[in-house]
């Protein structure tokens, strides 16, 4: 524990750093250069912040932890409170991970607008680290909408030939979800009078109340996600936004909506989550199923992950509402996982784009014998995404299926087809693109990984292997957590089914 | 003992005395003058709200009863001021380039404003309808200003046309409570309203026509259609005007209204007010995305706003009515913002009011591109901008009073008007560039546009102190 604002700090050094950033003064090259550095050692500190964080999180502990509490809307006692537990904490980290990632990723690709990139970066970092560690509703409504600003202007800025309409597709979607959660969050303040997320987590509302504030928040946090059948914005936002867009967006944005899962809908409203726990499997097994058939069949490397991301989050929100230990613990694994991988994924398409500016699969073929680096960094992501023991993606995967065989063995055996068309896909498209016939020779000219290239993935693949091997290290952290919201969420339950039983003896039935 | 005591009224002594002292010097030194006089006129609505603050805001009635203050009234008057301040302050350098340099302008808009405070303080129907008229004859002048203009004239004729009409309506209501309540006094108005077992007939009928007659001076749906003309139609500086000011005198004079005098009657006019914001906030979401001039498109988006902020006097407590103060004060400060910009669309010394003008403004002129996206994204109430805490504290005072549909409806619109809003950043931002625009922003446009952005992006910092005022302030409305 540390006795300063630590969650403050690391959640605002961002803004510090585009302040810094604007006033940087002088010729267009000189600028351009100053504040990458500028933002990469932002994102930098930041990273380090948040590892220090890490390192004094007691994991042995349930309760959220380096608490901020001060007031904020006053009048309304709504407050500025801040906090981590087992749940958030492990997206902080990715949030803070990726972001100088991101930032070293665009470092030679973003050549025009370079300040305003940065800015928006920064940006991005501070709202999303700011929606984990957020504890008030309000607080936490206006980090998670304020993520739509800079990401709207990276896809549509920087962005490919359609931009414009998958900026305005992403952005009207998730405002659409999200402006109904705001409604819920208001009704659930109007019967409750507080926005504290610990209280509410305590105090669930009645039932009725709940199946609609379920259906409003269910809105906001299936777009994010994205499960089927709103998940048609991702593959547009992802083809079209710069590499870096992508990384974020697979990597944190979509893990806002299992953290909002999570956060909000199985601990304050239980039954309801239980009462809606089928739709959202068939949903999730859709989403497993159907999206992996049409990756199957793409043409477009960014669009074939895209499609992955969604049936990978189909197994998280599956995992999620299984309500066991496995199962949440599974999804949550798998969130990290696939931020990850999916991340260092559009990483390595960004790799070919940048040297031949197509992501048609077809346009590539036999890159192993030019690019031999390149290829064993991609079979590792592509196995850790197919899910192969050894790589994170097996643990998250495999944690889910035990949960879901828990609760309902087809669901699970559905499920479980899906893994199989995921690995299908995944290898498909590593045949295709690192063996295949080597027909373009375009292709068969392109250098190997540079340096910085190098630098970017290794991190990742070595998480993604040590994940993998030692899953341990995360789940002793997750497990406290995790424990104490199925323990509450079974008890809320249980109080609600012997409340029904009351009522129902009384004698007005 | 005659009540003679006029303390409370000072700020409006004060004015009208500027405002004659100029028209003399005007007269006398011609139409050179006008620059001295726009800012005297600026310097004078400084002062007058200097004297605002110390006149006092404890609640007390004057003339009989026809005037009062209280902190409600000193709250609006003071967005008033600061919103005539912001007006005039843009205003100085576009009369020089449209060639329309005369000293009525300034002298107008101080009559304007004697008239919009009166009508903040009115406590009866004779007092409310002064101040109404003595705003409305200023501003209908105002429309018209650019006598050479065609669309000017026709935005004055058509402004007038309307307003009388409604002003019309208004004083037969009025008429019609007179009638059956036998006073004109807010105070006695109340209180035999309130004694009354069955509300009268003409009583209902009298409301419904007052209704009508403010609804169309703060453009609400159905009594909207003046609004789209007379924005595009009247020169810019006073469509900044229109923007920015009267509005929030209409709301203050509504609100005075509806919750002092006519409370008893808030079932009948409740389902008046529901309907009226609903409609504003549909047609001012859906007409909006239709439009290609700059002003029709504030015309539109005003419309809509006014329905959010209506949804704040739908909740009826005292905590509704402070989100409604909340909400027109971040709005004034928006809008202000957002006519600087609009006052710089020029290019070889012509306004330019077409959104396809604003092509790749973040390329040709990055800083103007980042205030006006700010403000759209503020305007579109995304957080972390301070339009999202007007639209979270309406939209939390009709939920909490259980008005599920209306918050619902009306934060769906929200997604419909971001569409709009977001045009204008895509232009901006994504679109090519073509010619820019005339490099020529004077200090005090560029001071309003900073003092809005600070505004827009501070607010969340310290919201409670902004929030904490606007609460008092309505809180004043009922404790009487």
């Amino acid at each position: 524990m540390v006795d300063f604002p630590l969650l403050s700090l690391m959640t605002f050094l961002p803004v510090a750093g585009i302040l810094i950033i604007l006033a940087i003064r002088g010729d267009q090259e000189v600028v351009d250069q100053n504040t990458k550095h500028m933002a990469l050692y932002t994102s930098l500190f930041t990273l380090a912040f948040a590892l220090f964080m890490y390192t004094r999180f007691d994991g042995s502990s349930a309760e959220f932890q380096f608490v901020e509490h001060s007031s904020w809307l006053k009048p309304l006692g709504i407050n500025y409170h801040m906090g981590v537990d087992g749940i958030s904490v492990f997206f902080v980290l990715l949030a803070a991970f990726l972001t100088p990632i991101c930032i070293l990723s665009s470092w030679d690709v973003i050549k025009t607008r370079v300040k305003e990139f940065m800015i928006a970066f920064l940006a991005l970092e501070t709202f999303m680290i700011g929606t984990f560690v957020a504890l008030d509703t309000v607080l936490f409504y206006v980090f998670f909408e304020g993520v739509l600003i800079p990401m709207f202007l990276i896809i549509g800025v920087w962005g490919g030939p359609r931009r414009v309409y998958s900026a305005y597709k992403f952005f009207l979607y998730t405002l659409l979800g999200s402006v109904l959660m705001l409604i819920g969050l208001l009704t659930l303040y109007a019967q409750t009078g507080s926005t504290d997320i610990p209280t509410l987590m305590d105090n669930p509302v009645a039932r009725d109340l709940q199946m609609w504030l379920w259906l409003a928040f269910f809105a906001s946090f299936a777009v994010k996600m994205p499960m089927w059948p709103v998940h048609t914005w991702l593959p547009d936002a992802h083809v079209e936004a710069p590499t870096a867009g992508s990384v974020i967006l697979a990597g944190v944005l979509l893990k806002m909506g299992g953290y909002g899962f999570l956060r909000f809908s199985l601990p304050m409203l239980p039954e309801a989550s239980a009462y809606f726990a089928d739709m959202v499997y068939v949903l999730s097994i859709i989403a497993i199923i159907y999206t992996s058939l049409i990756a199957l069949v793409q043409e477009d490397m960014k669009k074939l992950i895209a499609y992955s991301s969604v049936a990978h989050m189909g197994f998280v929100t599956l995992g999620i509402f299984t309500a066991t230990t496995q199962g949440i613990e599974g999804g949550i694994f798998q969130m990290i996982s696939h931020g990850l991988i999916s991340g260092a994924l559009f990483l390595s398409v960004g790799v070919v784009y940048d040297r031949l500016h197509t992501r048609e699969i077809e346009r590539y073929g036999g890159i192993v014998k030019n690019m031999p680096k390149y290829a064993t960094v991609f079979m590792i992501l592509m196995l850790g995404s197919v899910g192969l023991p050894g790589t994170s993606g097996f643990v998250g995967e495999f944690l889910i299926l035990l949960g879901a065989f828990q609760v309902n063995t087809v669901v699970a055996a559905f499920a479980a087809t899906g893994a199989i068309l995921g690995a299908a896909y995944m290898l498909i498209l590593y045949r295709r693109v690192i063996f295949g016939p080597r027909t373009n020779d375009d292709a068969l000219s392109m250098p190997d990984l540079n340096q910085r290239e190098i630098g970017l993935l290794v991190p990742i693949v070595l998480l993604v292997l040590w994940l993998g091997i030692f899953p341990g290290t995360v789940m002793e952290k997750i497990s406290p957590s995790v424990d104490k919201l199925i323990g509450e969420y079974n008890e809320k339950l249980e109080v609600a089914a012997a409340q029904g039983e009351t009522e129902e003896e009384g004698p007005e039935r | 003992m005659i009540d003679f005591n006029l303390i409370p009224l000072l700020p409006e002594i004060f004015l009208s005395l500027i405002g004659m002292g100029l028209l003399i010097v005007g007269v006398s030194e011609g139409n050179r003058s006008t620059r001295v006089i726009c800012w005297a006129a600026a310097a004078g609505f400084a002062i007058a709200a200097l004297i605002l603050l110390g006149v006092g805001w404890e609640t007390r009635s004057v003339l009989n009863g026809m005037f009062v203050m209280d902190k409600f009234a000193g709250f609006m008057k003071l967005l008033i001021l600061i919103g005539l301040i912001a007006s005039v302050a843009l205003s100085v350098r576009y009369l020089v380039q449209e060639g329309m340099e005369r000293f009525e302008f300034p002298i107008l808009i101080i009559f304007a404003g004697i008239g919009m405070m009166i009508m903040v303080s009115a406590n009866n129907l004779l007092a409310l309808y002064m101040g109404l008229e003595l705003q409305a004859l200023s501003l209908y002048v105002l429309a018209a200003f650019q006598r050479n203009s065609v669309r000017s004239s026709e935005a004055g004729i058509k402004y007038f046309v309307l307003g009388a009409l409604s002003s019309g309506m208004l004083l037969f209501g009025m008429s019609l409570i007179y009638g059956f309540t036998g006073s004109i006094d807010f105070g006695v108005i109340g209180r035999t309203l309130g004694e009354l077992n069955a509300i009268p007939f003409g009583v209902t009928f009298g409301l419904v026509f007052m209704l009508a007659g403010l609804a169309f001076k703060i453009s609400a749906v159905p009594f909207h259609m003046w609004t789209p003309d007379v924005y595009q139609g009247a020169p810019t500086a006073v469509t900044a005007l229109f923007a920015i000011v009267p509005k929030v005198a209409a709301f203050a004079l509504l609100m005075r209204l509806l919750f002092e005098p006519f409370m008893a009657l808030s079932d009948q006019w409740l389902q008046i007010i529901y309907f009226l914001s609903l409609m504003s906030m549909v047609v001012g979401a859906f007409a909006a995305i239709a439009q290609d001039n700059i002003k029709r498109l504030l015309a539109y988006s005003s419309i809509g706003n006014m329905g959010y902020a209506l949804i704040g006097i739908v909740a009826g407590t005292a905590s509704g009515a402070g989100a409604v103060v909340l909400y027109l004060m971040i709005y004034m400060v928006m809008t202000a913002g957002v006519f600087a910009v609009v006052l710089s669309m020029r290019r070889q010394g012509l306004a330019v009011y077409k959104i396809s003008d604003l092509s790749g403004l973040s390329k040709t002129a990055p800083t103007l591109a980042y205030a006006m996206a700010i403000l759209m994204f503020s305007m579109s109430g995304i957080p972390p901008a301070a339009g999202f805490f007007g639209k979270l504290l309406v939209f939390n005072a009709a939920v909490t009073e259980g008005y599920y549909i209306l918050a619902t409806l009306g934060i769906l619109t929200s997604v419909v008007a971001a569409y709009y809003y977001l045009r204008v950043i895509k232009v901006m931002f994504f679109d090519e560039p073509i010619d820019e625009f005339d490099k020529d922003m004077p200090f005090a446009r560029r001071a309003v546009l900073l003092i809005s952005i600070l505004f827009v992006l501070g607010f969340v910092i310290k919201p409670s102190v902004f929030i904490e005022n606007s609460l008092s302030a309505a809180a004043s409305l009922f404790t009487g």
